[in-house]
This record gives structure tokens, C-alpha cells and sequence, in this order.
């Protein structure tokens, strides 16, 4: 077995603010195995975003780590600088497209003066070699080339989001994090991008993607293996069809349950909406974060909180009633 | 109940060009009573435009609204505020319909404009009810601002006045799209809760086809500010007649089946 592509251990971090600490990120292990697209879901203000900017090592106040280890291809990304980190791993190793990048591109600037600002610290690559090279890049997956000589408004959501994802993986990083790319989008557009994503990696441009979303019938079409995120923890994780059609913890069926998609199964399933609101990550509750909507909580989940324990084929689940299989 | 009829809205914009858009084009549409209908269509088909004209908040520009056989297209003062009462909106955003200054209990006295004649034990009554219909406690919900509460909850409320009312056609704009995957499915319930309590017919609009397919008796797909095809959810599924609704059943993201060559 080859040593993982991006392993985050012990990780945790808060929002430090006046009124209490946030902890959108509060003891996760998290790991991305190369040749492989992991899904990361989970409700909104679950800290999906939170912990893959941990995951990334881009923490600034007032988000705070309080431990945990991040190695990426083997290096420990909390041991660096974040000048360092800039320097050698983002754009390098890893690429990052953030939740609200669809809009957040500077206006004032053609996309090809945005690759060379983001590139020109990673290569001494001349400015006609960039060129060249988005270029290539933009014909090897299919998309129009004049596009780097546009503003950013003069593509369409959907075009953007694909110019975005194929020229901030100009380097060939070994991993791609997106975060929520297509919530946006159509569902024709969307299936263009995700189509897109997948032909980088069968490409070789990307080894893996960790790929953060709410909608699950998003991951069960590209993911490979899945988390489940609730209230700043991982509930369960493991091959995505197995986690799936297989749920184990409390949590990830009742969002199986909440998935409407035009499918028989899914009306003769029905649906089961999940009692109560999700809890705040100032005070969470006390024990299992997930007792007061549970419709199986027990005595021990008011008071003790259940560990991620790993339940075979890949899978792990961190739920009390799952604990005792492991012991019997 | 509702019987629409070859309605149409042009808006014209711009100062010099007067630039013409057919927002919604010769639509005819009917909604039973009881009934549960979605309006399926991509962003800018139209379907708000239609929903503000069924809802007498837009004037049509021309065609005609019937409801129980009275042409209420054109009605004014004491008749609208009569369809008004039959016929009731809930909106994608309530924090926007909702006045940031007052409590919900303001917000909720406030539907009894529309319902002259009540003691106030019995408003006092309807409103407690209506909440715990919804799912929530009066008691800490009914001195709150909106902002103290979450999407989820706000909804909750714009819905908790559909039961105060008791309207008999709910038209309901996408009032789950700014919601999680979780807590729609408790909001989706309340609608169909509102139609086998209190046989209340509700016109659901939706960019997601995955829920129409899941909660109506029927769709309606809208492109282009025309309505290009209609039936129940399975068959305009199964055997799609338009080319859109045809890409829609392909890009559609599914749960038990993959796509291929993924
Ligand atoms: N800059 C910040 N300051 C304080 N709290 C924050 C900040 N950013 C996020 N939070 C809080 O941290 C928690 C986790 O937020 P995060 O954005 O990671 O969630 P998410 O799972 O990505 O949600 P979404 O699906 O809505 O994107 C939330 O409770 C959020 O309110
Ligand atoms: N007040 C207005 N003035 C001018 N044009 C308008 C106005 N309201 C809507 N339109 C135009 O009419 C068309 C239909 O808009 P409408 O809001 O009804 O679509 P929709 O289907 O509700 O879209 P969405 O899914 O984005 O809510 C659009 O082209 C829109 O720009
Ligand atoms: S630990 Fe207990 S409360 Fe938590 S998910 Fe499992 S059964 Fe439910
Ligand atoms: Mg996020
Ligand atoms: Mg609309």
C-alpha cells in the first residue's frame, strides 16, 4: 500500500472570537489516498470549509489550530512558514479552488494576467511559455483557447469555473481541492465541469481530487470514498458506494433519506426529514454532537462522546452503536 | 379552481431602446383543488414572473385568471383582498417578505387583516396552533426578531401563516432553494401536511426536478417563459417530450444510477 496522497491526523481549529471559540474543526483524521476522488459533505456550517483550509494550511485569524499534523506527500505542512508554504505547496503540490471563486476573480484583469501573477513565483517560465502553456492546457480539455484573453464577466458561470479549475492546475499539483464548484451552476453546466475534473485526473494533469459538497447525488456520481462531516467531526467515512447504499451512522442515513432525486427508488423510499436544527459549534451538546436529533440515542450518547473507530473494509463510523459490534 | 388562460408579461426596459422581454408567453395552466403541481424551469424561465401574476401582485399584460369561475385578473379593493385570502404566497427568502423590526408575533397578528372578525383568544389560539403545526414552540419562538432565527425557522413561519389563513391554493416560490439538504425535507412536509389537513392546493416552483418529481402529483415544465410540457412526475420523466426536459433528465445528478463514462 502506497503512503497517502494528503493525511491530516488529530486535527483541530477554532474560530477564535470575543463571544467563545467556534470549533468548526474538533479532532478530525482525514485521509486522501492517491488516484482517488474523496468526498467531503455535510450540512451547511458543518466546518467543511474550515477544515480543508486547515487541510491546506492556510489558517489566518482569527481561525486558530490547536494540534494536529498535516502531511502532504509525506511533508508536514504545519512545520513550514506560511511564506513557505505558499512558496513550495500551493499551485505546486496542491491546487485550491475555493467556495466563492466563481466570483471572486479580480474584474479588472484578463485571465491570462491572473495565471501569470499566480504562476510567476512558482517558474521562471517567460511570459510567452505561460501563454503557450494555458493555452495547451485549455486545448487538451477541450476549452476554447481565446478565453485567457478575456475578463472574467465575459465567460459564462459555467466556462469560468472550467478556465479556473484547468489554469490553477497549470504546475500539475498532485491534488486538486474544490469546495462546493458547482452549487452555482446548472445541472447541464455542472456535469460539464464534473466531466471536466475527471478527465484531468484520467489525464494525469491531478492524481486526486478532495471534493467538498453538500449534495450528495454530486458525490455519488464522481467520489471515490466519502466523509461525512457533522458539527465539526467526522461521523463515518469509507468507500462511496458501501457508504452509500450502506450507511451506518444515524446521521448519514437520515441525510440518505433527505435526498430527492427524480428516481423511483427515491419516491417508493420516501422521505424522513431529521427532527430539530443543527447545533451550534460554540456550545455544541454534550456526549454524541448528534443525540438530541437521533432517532436511536442511548443513556451513553448524553454523556460520552463516541470515537471514529475504523469497522472494516475501509470504513469507519463514530456512533456508539457500531462500537459494540467492534467489541462482540 | 385556478383556471390560467393565454397569459403572457413583456416587460419593456431601457430609457431610449425600449428593449423588450417575453417573460412569461401565452401561458395556459389549471390547479385543482387538493392538488399538488410543480413549476419546473431553469433560472430566467419565467416562473416568478407567472407566480406574481397568479398571486395578483404583477399585472398581467394580457390573458386572464380565473378562479372558483370569477375572472379575478383585473379585481381591485375589497375583491382582491377576498382572492387574497384563498390564494397565498411563500417566498424563497421570507427574512426579505418578513419586517426586520418586528417580533414574529407582530408578523403573524399581522395575517389577521386578511381575517376580519376574530376575538383575540381566538387569534391567540390560531397562532399557537399554526406553530406547533409547524414544528415549533410559541413560547420561544413568538418574541423573536427574524434575524434570531435560522433560514429553516423563518420558513417555518411563512408557513405558519399558510395555517393561520387557511388558504386554499399556496403558491410557493422556491422556498426551499436557500435551505440544506436536511432541513428541506421538514419544510417539503409542511406543504404536503398543509394539503391532506386541510385539502389546501399548493403550486410549488422549482429549479430542482429531483423535489418536483419526489412531492407533486404533477409538473410543469416551464423554458423560455412557455410551459412545454406537462403530466405526472413519472411519465414526463420516464418518456420527456421537449428536448429541455430530455437534458434535464440527463444532467440531473442522480442517486441510484451513474452516469456514464464517469
Ligand atoms: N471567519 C469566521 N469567523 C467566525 N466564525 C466562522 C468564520 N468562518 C466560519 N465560521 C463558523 O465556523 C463554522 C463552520 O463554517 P464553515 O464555513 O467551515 O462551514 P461549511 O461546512 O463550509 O458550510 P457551508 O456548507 O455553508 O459552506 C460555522 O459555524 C461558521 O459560522
Ligand atoms: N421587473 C422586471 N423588469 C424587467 N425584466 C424582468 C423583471 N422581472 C423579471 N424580468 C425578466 O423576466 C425573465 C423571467 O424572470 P423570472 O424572475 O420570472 O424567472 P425565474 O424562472 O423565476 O428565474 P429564477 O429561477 O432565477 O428565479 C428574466 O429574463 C428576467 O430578467
Ligand atoms: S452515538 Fe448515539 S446519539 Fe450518536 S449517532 Fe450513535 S446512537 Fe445516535
Ligand atoms: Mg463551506
Ligand atoms: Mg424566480
Amino acid at each position: 500500500m502506497s503512503e497517502p496522497l494528503l493525511l491530516g491526523l488529530g486535527l483541530r481549529a477554532s474560530y477564535v472570537l470575543r463571544i467563545g471559540e467556534v470549533r468548526a474543526v474538533d479532532g478530525v483524521d482525514i485521509e486522501v489516498p492517491r488516484d482517488a476522488v474523496v468526498g467531503l459533505a455535510g450540512e451547511s456550517g458543518c466546518g467543511k470549509s474550515t477544515l480543508v483550509n486547515v487541510l491546506l494550511a492556510n489558517i489566518r485569524p482569527p481561525l486558530r489550530i490547536k494540534s494536529g499534523k498535516i502531511l502532504l506527500d509525506g511533508v508536514d505542512l504545519l512545520e513550514m512558514s506560511r511564506e513557505e508554504v505558499r512558496k513550495k505547496v500551493w499551485g505546486v503540490k496542491v491546487s485550491y479552488v475555493p467556495q466563492s471563486a466563481l466570483n471572486a476573480l479580480n474584474p479588472t484583469k484578463r485571465i491570462i494576467e491572473l495565471v501569470k501573477d499566480a504562476i510567476t513565483q512558482h517558474t521562471p517560465a517567460t511570459d510567452q511559455e505561460v501563454v503557450s502553456l494555458c493555452k495547451r492546457r485549455l486545448e487538451e480539455l477541450n476549452l476554447p483557447t481565446d478565453s485567457i484573453h478575456k475578463y472574467p464577466h465575459e465567460l459564462s458561470g459555467g466556462m469560468r469555473q472550467r478556465v479556473i479549475i484547468a489554469i490553477s492546475t497549470l504546475l500539475n499539483p498532485r491534488l486538486l481541492v474544490v469546495d462546493e464548484p458547482t452549487s452555482a451552476l446548472d445541472v447541464s453546466t455542472q456535469k460539464q465541469v464534473l466531466k471536466m475534473m475527471l478527465d484531468m485526473k484520467r489525464n494525469r494533469i491531478i492524481d486526486s481530487i478532495l471534493f467538498v459538497t453538500h449534495e450528495l447525488p454530486v458525490l455519488r456520481q464522481v467520489s471515490s470514498h466519502v466523509y461525512i462531516m457533522y458539527a465539526g467531526k467526522i461521523v463515518e467515512y469509507g468507500p462511496a458506494d458501501s457508504v452509500f447504499f450502506n450507511p451506518l451512522h444515524p446521521y448519514t442515513k437520515a441525510l440518505m433519506y433527505s435526498v430527492m432525486t427524480p428516481e423511483p427508488e427515491t419516491r417508493e423510499r420516501g422521505l424522513v426529514a431529521i427532527p430539530g436544527e443543527p447545533p451550534s459549534l460554540l456550545m455544541p451538546p454534550q456526549g454524541c454532537r448528534f443525540h438530541p436529533r437521533c432517532p436511536y440515542v442511548m443513556d451513553i450518547c448524553r454523556s460520552s462522546e463516541p470515537r471514529l473507530v475504523p469497522v472494516g473494509e475501509g470504513r469507519g463510523v463514530a456512533c456508539f452503536l457500531h462500537h459494540s459490534e467492534v467489541a462482540s | 379552481m385556478l383556471e390560467v388562460k393565454n397569459l403572457s408579461k413583456v416587460f419593456t426596459v431601457g430609457l431610449f431602446s425600449r428593449h423588450r422581454i417575453e417573460a412569461v408567453k401565452n401561458v395556459s395552466m389549471n390547479v385543482s383543488r387538493g392538488e399538488i403541481v410543480s413549476l419546473v424551469g431553469e433560472s430566467g424561465s419565467g416562473k416568478t414572473t407567472l407566480c406574481r401574476m397568479i398571486l395578483r401582485l404583477l399585472e398581467p399584460t394580457s390573458g386572464s385568471i380565473k378562479y372558483d369561475g370569477v375572472d379575478v385578473t383585473r379585481l381591485k379593493g375589497k375583491k382582491l383582498k377576498w382572492y387574497w385570502r384563498k390564494v397565498h404566497g411563500v417566498f424563497q427568502d421570507p427574512y426579505a417578505s418578513f419586517h426586520p423590526f418586528y417580533r414574529v408575533e407582530h408578523i403573524l397578528y399581522q395575517a389577521f387583516n386578511l381575517l376580519p372578525g376574530l376575538s383575540e383568544e381566538e387569534k391567540k389560539i390560531r397562532v399557537h396552533e399554526a406553530l406547533k403545526m409547524v414544528g415549533l414552540n410559541p413560547e420561544e419562538v413568538l418574541g423573536k426578531y427574524p434575524h434570531e432565527l435560522s433560514g429553516g425557522m423563518r420558513q417555518r413561519i411563512a408557513i405558519a401563516r399558510c395555517f393561520i389563513l387557511d388558504p386554499e391554493l399556496i403558491v410557493a416560490d422556491e422556498p426551499v432553494s436557500m435551505l440544506d439538504a436536511s432541513t428541506r425535507v421538514g419544510i417539503i412536509k409542511l406543504f404536503s401536511d398543509l394539503r391532506d389537513r386541510m385539502n389546501s392546493s399548493v403550486i410549488f416552483v422549482t429549479h430542482d426536478i429531483g423535489l418536483a418529481y419526489v412531492v407533486s402529483d404533477r409538473v410543469l415544465i416551464m423554458y423560455k417563459g412557455v410551459i412545454v410540457e406537462e403530466g405526472d412526475p413519472l411519465t414526463v420523466m420516464d418518456n420527456p417530450s421537449h428536448p429541455y426536459t430530455r437534458r434535464l433528465r440527463e444532467d440531473v445528478p442522480l442517486l441510484y444510477r451513474k452516469w456514464e463514462g464517469f
